[in-house]
């Protein structure tokens, strides 16, 4: 269970007025085992910098996270890991010299990670594994394939949480419904929670919860059921998908 | 030879048990085993300096290891060995020196490698320089490999060049001159720490038609060290060149790359490129989201650079 209380993060207003900026205002909330959630909401309302802080990319300025019970709020990005949190960045980073294997080894804490597995990763999410493994994980790919290979190194990791953000953006030429079934079996098979930020309506259609932020506060969050007919047609919840309908 | 020696020459030349094929193994300034096959045959230079291989004509799928080690503090050498290898032949030369220096003076290996190579040969070298102290042993480690290649006609050379960590002080200097349809390929990788100096310094000269170079640095500079890593192609002919050197420095190192290219023909076409930076902030946060500590990461992103 994940629970943050009063999480509030700011920084210096760049207008150098003094003040701070709010982008997280007093969030509390509770996400239970085993949950699908999705956060929405208007671009700029601090929907990633939510999911950054729930990993300790970005250190809360206030509030207190909580693990299974235990104050995780001053653990550091590796501590988390540790604790069983993934992350899937929105524009994954490049790496001169490591490969897709050697990425696949590191997410999933084993070096002897066999080379039949690392392949099995590549395939769930379409990759041709022959054609990637060897492929050094720099500016040679593309922007989708890298996407690919960051939710790849999530399916490695195996963790309780897995945190996506905008993993549809950039997908190219791959089904959307692959995605779906590649969170469905992360969901299975770690018994673990989900969150993923997406304004997609086929993603937000699969949650089992919610959570609308709009300027760093919480508008929503409640069952999908509840929350979905309210927010079709704005922009938290587009039809529209690019490529990635195809 | 003692287990020290064993370890090093397992380090530089990858040898666990004597080679198959052709090899000569130089301890400490002499000869510790050497092997010569029917078509690779090594000699003693006339003059003591060092040996000769000569490669026959035809010679396809055999490999030549030539390591060096010197465990004695102060053993100070100067070496020549020359490779005259044959026409159409298909070879893999190792070379390499390990130094472990347990006391308190400087040991030096200086080696100057010329290799002449035959019409269409094709010749993989791999070149590894390793050193080590014991505790406490304030003697330097000294390495001054010197590179000479002469590529005849449809001939190619693929140089791999590694020195990790170990090395006080090294001059590098590797001078190529490149025949009609003939290809030089140097992939160098360098890692400096403490006070280390490396000066690395590659000219290429492409003199014949559909000649090529590619000269490709990856180097990584921490702690006080230094790397300087200064490239030339010259373009003679119809050639095609290219230069890249791309590092990391972490800490107070410094590092100087000057790709430089130099056309004296107007069919040469010539390519560099040059990076110097530091580990990417966010490189560093990707790693740890997946469980290493800040240290690893910078340890797993230096691997991979110099893989």
């Amino acid at each position: 269970m994940l629970e943050l209380k009063n999480i509030s993060y700011k920084v210096p207003d760049e207008n150098g007025s003094g003040t701070d900026k709010v982008i997280l205002d007093n969030i509390s909330l509770t996400i239970d085992d085993g949950q699908f959630i999705v956060i929405t909401g208007p671009n700029g309302s601090g929907k990633s910098t939510l999911a950054k802080t729930i990993a300790g990319i970005y250190p809360a300025s206030s509030g207190s996270l909580f693990l299974d019970g235990k104050d995780i709020t001053e653990a550091s990005v590796t501590e988390r890991a540790k604790a069983g949190m993934s992350f899937a960045f929105q524009q994954p980073v490049r790496f001169k010299g490591l490969d897709v294997f050697d990425m696949l080894k590191l997410s999933s804490s084993n070096p002897d990670l066999t080379m039949a597995q690392a392949c099995a990763y590549l395939s769930e999410v379409g990759l041709c594994a022959r054609d990637y493994i060897n492929r050094e994980v720099d500016a040679s790919l593309s922007g989708g394939e890298l996407k690919r290979i960051e939710i790849a190194m999530i399916l490695a990791r195996n963790t309780k949480i897995s945190i996506f953000d905008e993993p549809e953006a950039g997908i190219d030429l791959w089904s959307f419904t692959n995605l779906i079934r590649v969170f469905e079996k992360i969901k299975k098979e770690t018994n673990g929670t989900i969150i993923i930020i997406s304004h997609q309506e086929r993603i937000l259609s699969i949650a089992d919860k919610i959570l609308v932020i709009e300027h760093g506060k919480v508008k929503k969050f409640a069952d999908r059921k509840e929350v979905l007919p309210e927010i079709l047609g704005t922009e938290s919840a587009s039809f529209s998908c690019n490529a990635a309908d195809k | 030879m003692d287990k020290t020696a064993k370890r090093i020459l397992e380090e530089v030349a990858d040898l666990h048990k004597i080679p198959e094929g052709a090899y000569n193994i130089r301890l400490n300034g002499e000869s510790e085993g050497r092997n010569s096959t029917e078509h690779i045959i090594i000699t003693n230079r006339e003059d003591g300096t060092g040996i000769n291989i000569k490669i026959l004509d035809g010679t396809v799928n055999e490999s030549c290891c030539i390591p060096v080690v010197i465990s004695l503090s102060g053993h100070e050498e100067t070496v020549r060995n020359d490779f005259y290898v044959g026409e159409n032949c298909d070879v893999q030369i190792v070379a390499g020196c390990g130094i472990h220096n347990c006391g308190s003076e400087n040991s030096r290996h200086d080696g100057l490698h010329r290799f002449f190579i035959g019409k269409n040969s094709k010749v993989r070298y791999v070149e590894k320089h390793y050193g080590e102290k014991s505790e406490n042993s304030e003697g330097g480690n000294i390495m001054n490999p010197s590179t000479e290649i002469t590529l005849e006609e449809g001939s190619t050379l693929e140089m791999e060049t590694t020195q990790i960590r170990g090395i006080d002080s090294t001059t590098r200097s590797t001078k190529a001159v490149i025949g009609a349809g003939a290809s030089l390929v140097i992939k160098e990788r360098l890692l400096t720490n403490g006070t280390q100096k490396a000066e690395s310094k590659i000219e290429a000269e492409l003199v014949g038609d559909g000649s090529s170079a590619n000269l490709i640095s990856r180097s990584v500079a921490t702690d006080n060290s230094t790397i300087s890593f200064i490239s030339n192609i010259k373009g003679c002919a119809r050639c095609s060149g290219h230069t890249e050197c791309d590092s990391i420095i972490v800490d107070n190192a410094k590092i100087l790359a000057v790709p430089a290219l130099d056309a004296v023909h107007p069919d040469a076409s010539l390519i560099h490129e040059a990076a110097i930076g530091k580990i990417a902030g966010e490189q560093l946060i990707k790693l740890e989201t997946l469980g290493l500590t800040e240290k690893e990461a910078e340890e797993a992103i230096i691997e991979g650079f110099l893989k």
